[in-house]
């Protein structure tokens, strides 16, 4: 049973969440490097495939709608931290009384509606560009909405250890990004993949999101929808839960 | 000397309280009250614990060992509640330097639940109050760093606090600035605003708080009202002289009985001593003696800043 306290504290907490969605995109929606790493590195990479190959245009949008959402939802969480805590308004933030998890969670979001956005413009490029076509528009938005919070997720557990200077941290998640990316069967459906990446592709959550986005497309899903569900699920929570542990273990550093 | 008044309304209540980093120990095992509508100085030289207390006292770290709680809220257990209490200024001024200076304002109003037509008014009046009514929609890195402090003072209290922390707030600060806010913040004490300050002005700390805590090495070497700490540390009591031509010799001063100890500028003489009314006396006879000519003879009770040297280099030791 809860308690009117109960009840304060946790609507309290939920307005913090909004107010810390609401600063970081006043703050970091246009900073460089998110637009670098979230938006113009998706496309490069997409002409980096894309070009000089016979790959139908309709045929890599699934995995280019998989791309933008993974670099963009992942693109807010490791800046965000490690910028505030170099301006030091990051000690003015949990000396609020909001708490660190409820802090998290709006980064989170953050991550999650400026990955949304952002895949939007694939999505609608690809429908007017392209001979793609959405088979299951529910089974598209559900996979969008759960790849942006599990990798907006990642992207928060990214940002934990303190670093002298955001760069640092932003060239940490590039290097856990860019090997996901390849194992996760965005530019290869994964059972084309070789056999060690096989293996290795259900530890990424983007290989689950691929494999819905894929399903919404049309194309058969290597796993099956209700464990991409599943697992998008575990991550998101898994590295929810870890993030607050790490970013409480790291609270002191580097003030 | 740890002394609390026996009767009075805590806000903030600090028993035992320790916090160590690895094997240093930054603070260790302090005790302090804080009564309702004071302005409690922490004095203490850099590194002596200041800013690691107030990171305790405001969440930003938990203790290792000990209890503390404000307006009765644990800190520990009712971290977010203990909170909801306070704001802090902190020495260097954390604003977000690409928001505009309303934005900022609001921002923190905001993130402590003030209703909206409330902070509206509220921030407002406090540009106004605070002289930053025509740096409205400029961003906060366009502005000085004293006006920086000031927009600091703003958004915190915009957020209606009960207690105020303030970390050097007018250290390195222009003349008008510091100014202002010492006002500000003397106005709002007078109006029931609890403030928890640490500086190394120590005339500022004489000037305005209700008692000063000294800590040094992370532990409360005295706790006192300014007015009592300086007339119980009976050895920084000196007598001042300046004298017309000449003065008496060195040898002779520091031989007049209850003489401590001599410093000396060549012009201006300070005899420290625990009877400052008899050397005094003894001076002027000297003086005449020899044939000589006081200019100036005054006695002086140590100001804060002996004080706290006292605490600080002898240990407290009389």
């Amino acid at each position: 049973m809860t308690t009117s306290s109960d009840q304060h504290i946790w609507r309290s907490q939920l307005h913090g969440s909004l107010v810390i969605l609401k600063k970081n995109v006043l703050l970091y929606y246009l900073k460089p490097p998110v637009l670098i790493f979230g938006v113009l590195f998706p496309v490069f990479f997409f002409l980096a495939f894309k070009m000089g190959r016979s790959v139908s245009t309709g045929g890599v949008v699934p995995g280019m709608v998989a791309m933008a959402l993974w670099f963009t939802a992942t693109a807010i969480g490791p800046l965000v931290t490690p910028w505030e805590r170099r301006a030091k308004t990051y000690e003015r933030l949990i000396s609020s009384p909001i708490s660190l998890r409820s802090i998290l969670a709006g980064d989170v979001l953050s991550g999650f509606l400026f990955g949304c956005v952002i895949t939007v413009i694939p999505v609608i490029l690809g429908l007017f560009l392209t001979d793609a076509r959405i088979a299951n528009f529910p089974l598209l938005v559900g996979g969008i909405l759960m790849g942006a919070l599990s990798f907006s997720s990642l992207g928060i557990l990214l940002s934990a250890p303190p670093a002298a200077s955001p760069s640092n941290i932003m060239l940490l998640s590039s290097l856990v990004r860019l090997p996901l990316l390849f194992v996760s069967g965005i530019f290869v459906p994964i059972g084309q993949m070789p056999g060690w990446a096989v293996w290795v592709a259900p530890l990424s959550p983007l290989s689950y999101t691929s494999s819905l986005i894929r399903a919404a497309y049309g194309s058969v899903p290597y796993f099956p929808v209700w464990l991409c569900f599943l697992a998008l699920f575990i991550f998101t929570s898994g590295l929810f839960i870890a993030s607050c542990r790490f970013h409480n273990m790291y609270r002191a550093k580097g003030l | 000397m740890i002394e609390e008044p026996a009767e009075m309304e805590s806000v903030i209540k600090v028993s035992g309280l320790s916090r160590l980093f690895e094997d240093f120990t930054a603070v260790d095992n302090i005790d302090f009250q804080v009564a309702k509508g004071e302005i409690f100085g922490f004095l203490g030289p850099n590194g002596a614990g200041k800013t690691t207390t107030i990171r305790m006292l405001t969440g930003v770290i938990e203790p290792t060992s000990g209890f503390a709680t404000i307006q009765g809220h644990d800190i520990k257990k009712e971290s977010i509640l203990s909170r909801e209490h306070i704001a802090v200024v902190p020495e260097q001024a954390n604003v977000y330097l690409d928001l505009s200076v309303w934005r900022n304002i609001m921002l923190m109003a905001e993130l402590y639940g003030i209703p909206r037509a409330r902070r509206i008014k509220e921030g407002e009046r406090l540009l106004e109050t605070l002289g930053l009514l025509n740096k409205r929609n400029s961003k906060a890195r366009e502005l000085s760093k004293g006006l920086k402090q000031r927009l600091m003072l703003c958004a915190a209290l915009v957020t209606d606090p009960e207690v105020l922390f303030l970390d050097e707030p007018t250290s390195g600060l222009d003349v008008q600035s510091a100014r202002l806010i010492r006002k500000i913040v003397m106005e709002l004490n007078a109006a029931g605003l609890t403030v928890f300050l640490t500086t190394h002005n120590m005339v500022e700390a004489g000037d305005i708080c209700s008692r000063v805590a000294i800590i040094n090495n992370g532990r409360i070497a005295a706790i006192d009202t300014p007015e009592k700490l300086r007339s119980m540390t009976s050895k920084r009591h000196y007598v001042e002289a300046v004298f017309k031509d000449l003065a008496p010799p060195l040898e002779k001063l520091k031989s007049l009985p209850g003489v401590i100890r001599l410093e000396s500028d060549q012009r201006i003489f300070r005899l420290y001593t625990t009877t400052p009314g008899s050397v005094a006396t003894s001076l002027a006879i000297l003086t005449a003696e020899l044939g000589l000519e006081l200019d100036q003879l005054k006695t002086q009770k140590p100001s804060l800043e002996d004080v706290f040297l006292y605490y600080i280099e002898d240990g407290g030791s009389e």
